[in-house]
């Protein structure tokens, strides 16, 4: 019972990963970047919403709906000033650059709020401990299956508009064929921008659904980085709905070690990781040159090596 | 152009005259400790260290192109094994050497398989598999989770013969490094490694074993990582696993090999020493501190990849230590015979490189 218990929360956590990894994946997809920086965004948004819900009192869910925006600006102009450069500079560059720029963000976050770790659990009242008791050894919380359902919601909100709509076809051209997608009309470097808004706005969606569920510090991030990697690879690169499977997969192994012991959390975690990692490479045949070439899988047929 | 005759050189009068300043002044350095006291030995131990770091860092991502953000997993087992050594009754300088090799060891299985991912992946990998090596370390009960433990068995030694010591070994361990890299950097794995970095399949194409080239310059930077991780044991006496395994020694890594000109052999050394100075001045404003080093790798990478002597060697074509080779042509002017170019030039360089 315990373990089906650990089961249905650690897929209920699963829900945070795929919030977390899915603007990572798109940022992949589109643009061949991994942003190092991708975790350092979630917490760099996760204080403005804090500090506008101490500041003015809202509710921190309309405090997010003001920060997005933002940080979807913030999106669009890194990716005009720090990786559109970089890009052009070769495959090393952005890892560099975004690393570099990952040590600016925490440092100054420390430097502006100080060590103290925060939650924003105080701030949503009955929402953080409410559950719905399923039996007398299983219930799950409000907060959790809240997470999980926003998850599904970004999901199949990108869906949709990267399938259905004139940017989001736009953007899935340029994925699959930059310089073709600019002979017929688009404006690369426009669709770069709003992927990477994007991307970075749906960090401070995850990172808000983490200060609520658990505590946060100016050095979260490179730890939420590794979960959203780790999900975007369980679940394939480049593959949206992937990220809820490989979040899922991830969560479930997570709360299945937490079990067994107190390091086993994250242990069990990061060797389902490598397993999958490693399952991939030895039995496919393929490297993974050409799985992480295969791009959006799903969103453009074929993209040949 | 194509009709006169090219001669391939390596070495220039200018680089042996350096080369030979290089000898020098180790062999100055060797002798220090007769002359200065602790505060400058311990000092320049440190910076020795910062040269090994960088030197590693740059074999891998400026030359083999794996930007690897786990090499302080190296560094954390090199320091974890040489105080698990000195524990079980090694003597603490022989724990030390062992400890380093045993540490570089791990390199060899862990290579087959994060070799098999390129770029973003194995960045991200390899950090994994640092946090891994951080979490079992923890679980040892003689380091009793993040609570560590001193390397006593340095008591056998007095504190001014083992700063004395502590430099000799670290300035014999950079040296040997330093010479390694180099010798690998002039054999066919440093072009190998370099025609992987600018496209591995083209490389494999013409013939260059990917693997075993790669695999090479990642187990010498695992052996000088976990080197340096048991040499800072040695000075700074007592390990705890969160500041070994801690990632900011990547980014310091990152800096000095950016900062001092990614992908040539002189760079890193330049960074490091660059880094070692900004310590001196600046690392007691802490935060402030750590923004510029992350700003600074973030701007030269953007504005200035090649680093502050890949530039210098772009535009003069100069080059202290010969690792790459040299296309002269041969003149019948004056001017044409200053126009040397390097062969390990990027591919995406100018034009009229080779």
């Amino acid at each position: 019972m315990i373990w089906l218990d650990q089961v249905i929360q650690g897929t209920l956590l699963g829900g945070y990963y795929a919030l977390i990894a899915c603007g990572l994946s798109l940022m992949f997809g589109v643009m061949r970047i991994i942003n190092l920086a991708h975790g350092d965004f979630a917490i760099l948004g996760v204080f403005a919403v804090w500090l506008l819900v101490v500041q003015t009192g809202i509710s921190p869910f309309l405090a997010l709906a003001a920060i997005i925006p933002l940080m979807g600006l913030l999106g669009w102009a890194l990716q005009r000033w720090v990786f559109e450069r970089s890009l052009r500079a070769g495959p090393l560059v952005p890892l560099l650059a975004t690393f570099g720029l990952a040590i600016v963000i925490e440092n100054l976050l420390f430097e502006a709020f100080g060590a103290d770790t925060r939650s924003l659990a105080p701030e949503i009242g009955d929402l953080a401990f409410d559950s719905w008791v399923l039996t007398d050894r299983i219930s799950v919380g409000h907060l959790a299956v809240l997470t999980f359902a926003t998850a599904v919601v970004v999901l199949i909100g990108l869906h949709f508009f990267l399938k259905w709509t004139v940017l989001g076809r736009a953007i899935r051209a340029t994925a699959e064929d930059p310089d073709t997608a600019e002979l017929v009309g688009v404006n690369s470097r426009a669709v770069y921008a709003l992927a990477a808004a994007i991307a970075v706005a749906t960090t401070a969606v995850a990172g808000t659904f983490l200060a609520m569920r658990a505590t946060f510090d100016p050095y979260s991030g490179p730890a939420q980085l590794i979960f959203a990697f780790e999900a975007v690879v369980i679940g394939g690169v480049g593959s949206l709905w992937g990220t809820l499977v490989g979040g899922i997969v991830l969560g479930v192994a997570q709360s299945l070690g937490a079990q067994i012991g107190p390091r086993g959390f994250l242990l069990t975690g990061h060797l389902i990781f490598l397993v999958v990692l490693a399952g991939r490479l030895f039995l496919s045949g393929v490297d993974s040159h050409a799985v992480l070439r295969r791009g959006l899988p799903g969103l453009n047929r074929s993209r040949s090596p | 152009m194509s009709e006169k005759p090219l001669f391939v050189t390596r070495w220039t009068p200018a680089s042996k005259l350096s080369a030979a300043i290089a000898v020098a002044t180790i062999a100055a350095l060797s002798l220090l400790p007769l002359f200065f006291g602790a505060n400058v030995t311990e000092r320049l131990t440190t910076l020795f260290v910062y040269i090994i770091l960088a030197v590693m860092w740059n074999a891998l991502a400026g030359y083999a192109g794996l930007v690897s953000v786990g090499q302080q997993m190296f560094f954390g087992l090199g320091a974890y094994a040489a105080i698990r050594l000195s524990y079980s009754g090694m003597n603490a300088y022989a724990a030390t050497v062992a400890g380093a090799l045993l540490a570089g060891c791990t390199a060899l299985p862990l290579s087959s398989f994060i070799l098999r991912l390129r770029g973003g992946e194995f960045a991200i990998a390899t950090w994994v598999i640092a946090t891994i090596a951080h979490l079992l370390v923890n679980f040892d009960p003689l380091i009793e989770g993040e609570t560590g433990k001193s390397m006593i068995a340095l008591n056998a030694y007095d504190a001014t013969a083992r700063q004395a010591i502590n430099y000799w070994i670290t300035l014999a361990a950079m040296v040997l490094f330093l010479i390694l890299v180099f010798a690998l950097l002039r054999s066919r794995v440093g072009a190998a490694v370099q025609a992987i970095r600018d496209d591995e399949h083209a490389a494999a194409s013409v013939g260059v074993r990917v693997m075993a080239a790669k695999r090479l310059i990642f187990i010498v930077a695992a052996f000088g990582c976990a080197a340096a991780g048991a040499l800072w044991l040695a000075t700074a006496l007592t390990f705890q696993p969160r500041t070994y395994f801690g990632i900011q020694w990547t980014a310091y890594m990152l800096f000095m090999a950016q900062v001092g000109g990614l992908g040539t052999f002189e760079g890193p050394i330049i960074g490091a020493a660059i880094f070692f100075v900004l310590e001196d001045r600046f690392g007691a404003t802490g935060v402030w501190y750590l923004v510029g080093l992350g700003l600074a790798a973030t701007l030269f990478a953007l504005l200035l990849p090649r680093g502050i002597w890949g530039t210098i060697e772009d535009r003069y074509g100069i080059q202290i230590m010969p690792v790459g080779y040299r296309l002269r042509f041969a003149s019948t002017g004056g001017k044409s015979s200053k126009q040397t170019t390097r062969w390990s030039a990027r591919a995406n360089g100018d034009p009229h490189r080779v």
